[in-house]
């Protein structure tokens, strides 16, 4: 074979060397990253099927250091050998379930209907209500964001309290509504501002009214925003700890609750503890997988004008 | 017709006199029945006369009535215009009677001793709560905390721009490594505190005591001390909410154009000079905006502290809500923990009003 005539310089060589160097740092710490983002699931999920030596001696890796056993998900109704059975721990556990869903479901619905609604008024109509025009009442709504909950939480007991609310589905709903609702205003803002006002009056010379404009064309094109909006606020009830501590106590407990609350009088069953918590976890895992666009686009809608 | 409106609308509004008459009945008439159901209660609650009420329901339902047909008036009395209100009133009248009234309800609570487990009830004590603030000791160390806790969001905001720079580069399995990067958000940090502040930092087994034995250290308490234990909390909530910082810086590097780092390369700035010259002044409005969210959410720190440390050891971990939290679980005094939170209020409005002001004067340009 012939000598190779043509070769790379001296200089090249070293530029590569360095451009794999700088991939090889890239992948790495993207790497150490995702690791660190995604073993505590993996903990959690590899936790529920352990048992208690299994727990003490810090196994891993299942099937290679421990065998995996349905313990931590029989002790909540859940596993194949109970699932067919009456259980009250299961009952007790989806009844905590659908406490969450109805919740952060209605109220995320009740801010982003309440929060397009206005959201679009501000952006397309000057209002006066008394001294307030539309910059003012933008602020108004944005301002609750500042509020933390616990400068509501101890005059709403009281309110709850008198008004029969405690402990009811319905005043959490309100609650959390509200607690969203500037952060939906603030997406939606952000959308409708971006949805030219020449389609409003075209459907307007065709003779739609204000509301039948934004029902069948202004909608549909911010329909995406909506669904951020939606997601955000599911997230965000979905995992509220807070309020639902303070206002429930056996009728509206969410998960997060029940899950704080599992402390046995023997120390803590981590099985037990690890099935429940991926129980909790694992709705809001599939949304951020199968939606991951949604929610990236509703947080986004804010830092870029 | 207003003038300033984005979007001309011009209808003849036909509306005949009896309809405006009929509004302005709805909205007067369940405004009365509202005062009259109120007023009920009230003679009651005082004693005056027993109306067989066994809670503030009715009036609840009165002020739902009355909402509705103030929002239904409007569009009968002002037509056109009253469509155009309706799209605000809702939102305004839901934040009023959700936010508005309970604080003003809640001032009136500050200045009171309120043990709602005695029967006593509520007791006006003038500024005694204030006295009491002032000398305890617990809430200026919480309050004193969550300066630390705040200032923590620095390094948080380094790590989400390098996590942002990384996603932003050119490599293969983005998505994978967006959505992983993001799942920390989604989880409930009551969970996150069991998994991970309680289980993996167990002291005997969990996998980050191996770990810190493995590197060198005897006996990992993640907990023990003051420090270290507020250094966890940190790090854990950090954990959830870098993602968040992160997506918003992302969106941000991305919606700069290729063209102004190509022509930042062409001029010899690459690398690290390029990043400190034109990304990254490129990017301070949206990093502000994020770090201002972020602080807005820092504030509300609580679920963790209250799971894992419950405020432990001595108080070191304790931010303002979970101190609140467990003064109210401890002494279910109302007022008192009303009165520290509007003083927490006050202070937040304070002090983000200066750091908006600031943020404004170094948004804006200066070239």
């Amino acid at each position: 074979m012939a000598a190779q005539i043509f070769h790379d310089a001296e200089v090249d060589l070293a530029h590569r060397a360095r451009w794999w160097s700088g991939r090889v740092a890239v992948y790495g710490a993207l790497a150490f990253w995702a690791l660190i983002c995604l073993f505590p699931i993996y903990w959690t999920v590899t936790t529920s099927f352990k048992m208690a030596p299994d727990v003490m001696k810090g196994n891993m890796i299942p099937f290679w250091d421990y065998t995996p056993k349905w313990l931590g998900w029989r002790s909540l109704g859940l596993s194949p050998d109970t699932i067919g059975a009456q259980s009250t721990v299961r009952d007790e556990f989806l009844k905590r379930f659908m406490n969450s869903v109805i919740t952060s479901v209605s109220a995320s619905g009740l801010a982003v209907i309440l929060g397009s609604l206005a959201a679009y008024g501000l952006s397309r109509f000057s209002y006066r209500f008394g001294f307030m025009r539309n910059s003012d009442i933008s602020f108004f709504f944005l301002s609750q964001l500042i509020l933390p909950p616990v400068v509501l939480a101890l005059p709403f007991l009281v309110l709850y309290k008198e008004l029969a609310l405690l402990d009811t589905r319905i005043g959490l709903v309100l609650l959390y509504t509200l607690t969203v609702l500037p952060i939906v205003i603030w997406i939606m803002r952000d959308q409708f501002a971006g949805i030219p006002t020449e389609l409003e009056e075209a459907a307007l010379v065709d003779g739609l009214s204000i509301w039948g404009a934004f029902a069948t064309i202004v909608m549909p094109i911010a329909l995406p925003g909506m669904v951020a909006a939606f997601i955000l606020s599911l997230v965000l009830t979905w995992n509220e700890y807070f309020f639902a501590a303070l206002l429930t106590s056996t009728h509206a407990n969410t998960l997060p609750v029940m899950v704080a609350s599992q402390t046995g009088s023997q120390g803590i069953s981590w099985w037990s503890m690890a099935a429940l918590s991926f129980a909790a976890i694992l709705p809001l895992i599939v949304i951020g997988v199968a939606l991951e666009r949604f929610i990236i686009k509703g947080m986004a809608a804010g830092a870029v004008k | 017709m207003s003038a300033g409106d984005l979007l001309h609308t011009v209808t003849n509004d036909n509306l005949s006199a009896q309809r405006v008459a009929l509004g302005r009945w709805l909205v007067r008439g369940s405004a009365a029945i509202l005062v009259l159901v109120a007023a009920a209660q009230g003679a009651q609650v005082a004693g005056l006369r027993d109306f067989g009420f066994a809670n503030w329901r009715p009036t609840l339902y009165a002020y739902a009535l009355w909402s509705v047909c103030l929002c239904w008036g409007q569009v009968l009395m002002r037509g056109e215009q009253g469509k155009r209100v309706l799209f605000v009133l809702p939102a305004v009248l839901f934040v009023l009677s959700m936010a508005v009234l309970p604080l003003i309800f809640g001032l009136g609570i500050a200045f009171s001793d309120w043990n709602l487990a005695s029967p006593t009830g509520r007791k006006f004590n003038g500024l005694a709560n204030l006295a009491q603030m002032w000398a305890d000791p617990f809430y200026w160390n919480a309050l004193k905390n969550m300066v630390w806790y705040v200032l923590a969001i620095l390094p948080e905001y380094a790590i989400a721009f390098a996590l942002a720079l990384l996603l932003n580069a050119e490599i293969r399995a983005r998505k994978f490594f967006r959505v992983a990067f993001l799942l920390p958000l989604m989880l409930s940090p009551v969970a996150v505190s069991w998994m991970v502040g309680k289980s993996m930092m167990e002291i005997r087994f969990g996998p980050l005591a191996r770990l810190a034995r493995w590197a060198g250290w005897d006996s990992p308490s993640f907990f023990g001390s003051p420090e270290m234990a507020r250094f966890m909390i940190m790090a854990m909530d950090a954990w959830t909410f870098i993602p968040f910082m992160m997506i918003m810086i992302l969106a941000g590097l991305q919606a700069i154009p290729r063209e102004v780092q190509e022509a930042a390369r062409v001029d010899g700035a690459s690398g690290w000079r390029g990043f400190w010259e034109v990304t990254f002044p490129l990017m301070l409005p949206v990093s502000l905006t994020a770090i201002l969210i972020r602080i807005i959410f820092k504030l509300k720190l609580a679920d963790i502290i209250i799971n894992v440390t419950a405020g432990g050891p001595g108080g070191a971990t304790d931010s303002v809500t979970s101190f609140i939290f467990r003064e109210y679980r401890d002494r279910s005094n109302v007022g008192y923990g009303t009165l520290l939170a509007m003083v927490y209020l006050v202070l937040i409005v304070i002090a983000m009003t200066i750091l908006m002001k600031l943020a404004d004067r170094w948004m804006r340009p200066k070239y």
